[in-house]
């Protein structure tokens, strides 16, 4: 069934694509075929008719390559002035990226797309700095010639014969709103060249016979029409996308790029760019890595990695995977991706080798089923790293003790032979050579063994093959013999250096995974950003031995150290730019990257979801050092994590403060019932008693009692909540004095007798009580609040303790009644403010509170102790360590 | 019997009329002022025998207008502070005002304040009274022996010097400092544990039961103060 519903990730993907254009500035690409058909002046020209549109355009670079005409049509344009940068001694002039984004010009002539910065510039390439001014909102013309195109590399190269270094991925160059061809004739060109209008004169000659030559130019300009056509045809598709007419492939098939870690990789990545955009296909690209990659070397790897990244630059999606069976590996991913078409390369490689470890290429065929497989072949015959021998163990040092053992083992193995020669068979002599070369394999390096293999097969000749003491050789048989054991000893000392070398890698495997869960733990455990970064911070320091900072912005995007290991590099004020540039770009800057490669430090945003919560920075700990490219990848990793961790503590903070929203709303609320429900009755049974007191009706005695009472009761509201307030605010301070609790005791009796009139009160105070140290007050208000409560809650008649004792450290006072006693329910949240229990209201339901905010203050503690029958209210003050001496008198 | 001149120096007209329409013509004389500098002015030119002052007054704080009369007259000052007032009202009692009243008060408060205050002023011309009565308490001040009821009580000479402070200005506060001050001597002004160790083996000796005390009360925070009927 053919669906022409636009998919939705289609639409998505539409949608983010305009919100990004929306703010993105427009890039103008002027495309030729070679230099000197005139993108620059063309570029100038229609940037002079904007001018006079008065369009806000200036120049950024331009190379006009002394050209008259081109210089001349560039007047009047306003220019930025260029950024002089030393390298070696020469004063070289760069794009001036931050000039440009502090003018903020609607449009900017930048020359020469493909070129390469002076190393120590913001960017590697011209065309991330143009990346950048797109990002900021700054259009953009620019000009580039075709064999500068990433994926045309190769094949510009076998027209011309000449590797260009200089390239534009093809992915930036899609991105380009508009292409123009700047196209002439072949012949009109070499015209143009000969009159010298490209280069001076003096060079012209050589130009025309070399790169000039009449057919490359041909050839150069079918690629040129080429790549336009296609980039309309591209154009067109978009439009038909956006329109919803179809889906551009029915069933979205896919082509995918397998890497190997051989020279090959760039190579096949853009051949397979060039297929995927013929068949109009979705790209994905896979590196397998085998879990016997002990064998790889890190070059091989830094390879993979590099065939990697350029896929990556072409957008073509990359996935790294681990198996045994590699391609059992691919086939199953490329089950999973619904692919159609694996490209892959086949390096050339010694037949026997073919022969001995299989070629993935053939097995990939033999097994792909209905998968078509593109083969790109390694026609360079002559590329200088063929030549190379393989490396057996490229990463062991020869010790020159190694030798020792070797030589040791050897000679051992000579005395342990001249003991047993004369008595058992020759075979077991060989076999203690080959011993002795096992251990020393097993011990030593690969150079060592091989020479423990030769001095063994010598002694075995010298001191037992008859005649003895002799090198030469009486029996011809023997011959063989020599050769197996050195052959024996040969593979036993490789086999052996290699089952070392897996063992060690798998160490070195173990110990980062676990690292890596360390790590990960560490801040699975922490609360809060602060303790999430130095957890992580102190981790990557212990484990990989790198020098971290973790910076996160500010309120206005500015980066500040949140946790640091060591040194204070991000305060460095050369590196801080990169982490600030890392974190504002969402991309990676600073060493081993094409942004600010000269930085010290490697810098990694820390992208969650939408939101980016910071930069994650490390560098070697000792200066100057390299870092390890397979840390980056680990600490890429580990970055997610560390960006998964501080947004979720971000989220945990942000809920928790609504949350206290929440709750302060719905105090202020119970607030305003309560104020206006407690303050307005007392105040509407004054006024009216009043009122009739003025009209002479009524009982005079009686209306006076009323608006006496209500006016006491209006007055203990406003006390409570004024209590309440200064108690919250967390601006009062007791003012500790040594009192006596008998003395606060009889106070607060004192205080809430007209309560308590009708209950009968005791107390049970012993008389060795110790002072004290309380805000006397505070603690007699307490005391007051909970006998007021007793007398309030309770029916008359009801008793009332109140007794103090030691318990412990502290001081226990217990107001105690045997009324009815309080529900569970009203128990649970009694000492919550505004929860007044009284169906008569006579309060705001703010003694308790109060009395909990007292107690606080004092370090101590205010519980219901027990609710029935009757209850019971414990308040806990600490004692003081010291109390003070007074002499009796 | 002539009439008692009354002067209420407050700046809430609410409050000065309650006590101005609560207060008897024919035993007050009253005047109001609604500032420190009227009220200064009127205990100048009128010579009032008792003043009521507010705390809360919008020219001067009530410490500093105690301070300025204490300076030149013994007028009886009764100070009227609001919450929040606490530390001040204590200021103005050991500057020299006489008791204080805390907003809102009743009128049976303000009369007894009033009462005792006039009393401690017609007294003060006069010699001490040689004995002390107060409700079952009974001091000899010059044999210094003191009973509770008809049963004899003794008292260490510390114990004895607080009783006899406390009753020498009865029904009226006395503050923490100045009882540390008068029973112990300046030094000794903010050795409060003191005071609270004696105050309590003195009510164990004189009252029926010291964890309601009737005779010696607790002003909170601010003093103590010899009940008197």
């Amino acid at each position: 069934m053919t669906n022409t519903r636009p998919d939705p990730d289609a639409l998505l993907q539409k949608l983010q694509s305009e919100e990004q254009r929306e703010h993105r500035g427009r890039l103008k690409l002027f495309l030729g075929a070679s230099a000197g058909v005139g993108k620059t002046y063309a570029m100038l020209s229609e940037a002079q008719q904007l001018l006079n549109r008065k369009v806000d355009v200036v120049i950024g670079v331009i190379e006009t390559h002394g050209r008259a005409e081109t210089e001349r049509v560039s007047t009047g344009l306003p220019v930025i002035g260029q950024r002089p940068v030393e390298y070696r001694g020469v004063t070289l002039r760069e794009l001036d990226i931050d000039a440009v984004l502090a003018r903020r010009p609607s449009l900017v002539l930048v020359d020469e797309l493909a070129h390469t910065n002076v190393p120590g510039s913001r960017h590697i390439k011209r065309w991330q700095d143009v990346d950048e001014l797109l990002e900021a909102g700054i259009s953009v013309y620019s000009a580039l010639n075709i064999q500068h195109m990433e994926s045309l590399n190769d094949v510009v190269a076998q027209i011309t014969g000449v590797q260009v270094k200089e390239t534009v991925p093809d992915a930036f160059v899609q991105k380009a709103d508009e292409i123009e061809l700047i196209d002439i004739s072949p012949d009109e060109l070499r015209e143009r060249l000969r009159e010298g209008k490209v280069y001076v004169p003096t060079q012209v000659d050589v130009a025309l016979e070399g790169f000039f030559r009449k057919g490359n130019l041909i050839a150069l300009r079918e690629l040129a029409l080429r790549t336009a056509a296609d980039q309309v045809d591209t154009q067109m598709q978009l439009y038909r996308k956006d329109e919803g007419i179809r889906a551009l492939w029915a069933t979205r098939q896919r082509v995918l790029v397998c890497i190997a870690p051989n020279r090959l990789g760039g190579k096949v990545v853009r051949a397979a760019a060039r297929i995927g955009k013929t068949v109009h296909s979705e790209m994905v690209a896979l590196y397998v890595e085998s879990d016997r990659q002990a064998r790889r070397s890190d070059e091989e790897r830094a390879r993979a990695e590099e065939a990697l990244r350029l896929a990556e630059e072409m957008g073509i999606e990359t996935s790294r995977r681990t198996a045994h069976d590699i391609v059992g590996e691919i086939l199953a991913f490329a089950a999973s991706k619904n692919v159609s078409l694996i490209v892959v390369g086949k390096p050339i490689k010694q037949r026997w080798k073919e022969i001995l470890h299989g070629s993935v290429v053939d097995e990939l065929v033999r097994r792909s089923g209905d998968i078509n497989v593109y083969v790109i072949s390694d026609d360079a015959q002559d590329g200088p790293t063929r030549r190379r021998l393989p490396k057996l163990t490229p990463n062991t040092q020869d010790n020159p003790i190694d030798y020792v053992v070797s030589v040791t083992a050897c000679i051992v193995a000579t005395g342990l032979s001249a003991l047993i020669y004369a008595h058992l068979p020759d075979a077991n002599v060989v076999m203690l050579y080959l011993l002795g070369i096992a251990l020393a394999s097993y011990r030593t390096g690969i150079r060592p063994a091989l020479a423990c293999s030769i001095l063994s097969v010598a002694c075995y000749d010298f001191f037992f093959v008859k005649p003895r003491f002799q090198f030469s050789v009486s029996d011809a048989a023997y011959l063989p013999t020599f050769m197996v054991m050195l052959g024996a000893g040969l593979l036993i000392a490789t086999l052996t250096q290699r089952l070392k070398a897996e063992a060690n890698h798998s160490v070195a495997r173990e110990r980062r995974t676990s690292a890596l869960y360390e790590v990960t733990r560490a801040m699975a455990k922490s609360r809060g950003r602060q303790e999430i970064a130095d957890a992580a911070a102190d981790r990557i320091r212990d484990d990989f031995h790198l020098d971290v900072a973790v910076m996160t912005p500010n309120e206005r995007g500015r980066l500040t150290p949140l946790a640091r290991s060591r040194s204070h590099f991000e305060n460095d004020h050369t590196e801080w730019p990169v982490a600030q540039w890392a974190f504002d770009n969402g991309k990676l800057a600073g060493t081993t990257t094409d942004t600010l490669p000269s930085a010290k430090g490697f810098y990694i945003p820390l992208i969650s979801g939408t939101t980016s919560q910071g930069v994650l920075g490390v560098k070697p700990l000792v200066e100057g050092e390299a870092l390890d490219p397979s840390l980056q990848t680990l600490m890429q990793t580990f970055a997610s994590g560390l960006a998964v961790a501080l947004e979720r503590a971000q989220l945990a903070r942000e809920s928790h403060r609504a949350r206290l929203e929440a709750e302060s709303e719905k105090l202020r609320n119970a607030l305003l019932s309560s104020v206006s429900h407690d303050i307005r009755s007392p105040l509407t049974a004054i006024a009216g008693a009043a009122s009739s007191l003025l009209e002479h009706r009524g009982d005079a005695d009686v209306l006076a009692e009323t608006i006496y009472k209500e006016s006491q009761r209006l007055n203990r509201h406003v006390r409570n909540l004024l209590d309440m307030t200064r108690l919250e605010s967390g601006t009062v301070k007791p003012n500790l004095d040594w009192n006596n609790v008998e003395e606060l005791v009889g106070g607060a009796l004192a205080r809430s007798e007209s309560v308590l009139s009708d209950h009968p009160i005791e107390t049970e105070l012993p008389p060795d009580l110790p002072l004290i140290r309380v805000d006397g007050p505070l603690i007699e208000q307490a005391l007051v609040n909970l006998l007021e409560n007793a007398g309030r809650h309770t029916p008359p008649g009801t008793h009332v303790l109140v007794a103090a004792r030691i318990e412990g450290r502290n001081l226990a006072l217990r107001v105690i009644d045997n009324g009815p006693g309080i529900s569970e329910e009203i128990a649970s949240h009694i000492f919550d403010k505004f929860e007044s229990f009284d169906p008569t209201r006579q309060g705001f339901g703010l003694g308790l509170p109060i009395v909990r905010a007292i107690l606080r203050i004092h370090e101590g503690e205010a519980k219901l102790e027990a609710r029935t029958p009757g209850a019971t209210f414990l308040l806990l003050i600490p004692l003081s360590n010291n109390p003070p001496e007074v002499p009796i008198v | 019997m002539s009439k008692v001149k009354l002067l209420i120096i407050e700046d809430e007209r609410p409050i000065r009329s309650f006590i101005k329409a609560s207060l008897r013509d024919d035993e007050f004389d009253i005047k109001e002022a609604v500032n420190a500098a009227d009220g200064m002015a009127l205990v100048a030119t009128w010579n009032p025998e008792v003043v009521l002052l507010d705390l809360g007054l919008p020219d001067k704080d009530g410490l500093e207008v105690t301070q300025l009369l204490r300076e030149w007259t013994q007028v009886p000052i009764i100070v009227i502070s609001a919450r929040g007032q606490e530390q001040d009202k204590i200021d103005a009692l050991d500057a020299g005002a006489d008791d204080y009243l805390t907003k809102p008060f009743s009128l049976g408060e303000l009369m007894a304040r009033v009462r005792v205050s006039l009393r401690h002023r017609q007294n003060a011309s006069k010699p001490d009274e040689p004995v002390f009565e107060a409700g079952t308490l009974k001091i000899d001040f010059a044999s210094r022996r003191v009973w509770k009821g008809q049963e004899e009580v003794h008292l260490t000479p510390i114990e004895y010097k607080l009783l006899s402070v406390l009753a020498r200005n009865a029904g009226r506060v006395v503050t923490h400092k100045q009882l540390l001050h008068e029973v112990w001597g300046p030094a000794y002004t903010t050795e409060s544990q003191y005071l609270r160790v004696y105050s309590a083996q003195l009510r164990h000796k004189i009252e029926l039961d010291p964890a309601r005390p009737k005779l010696i009360t607790t002003e909170a925070g601010v003093g103590y103060r010899l009940k008197v009927d």
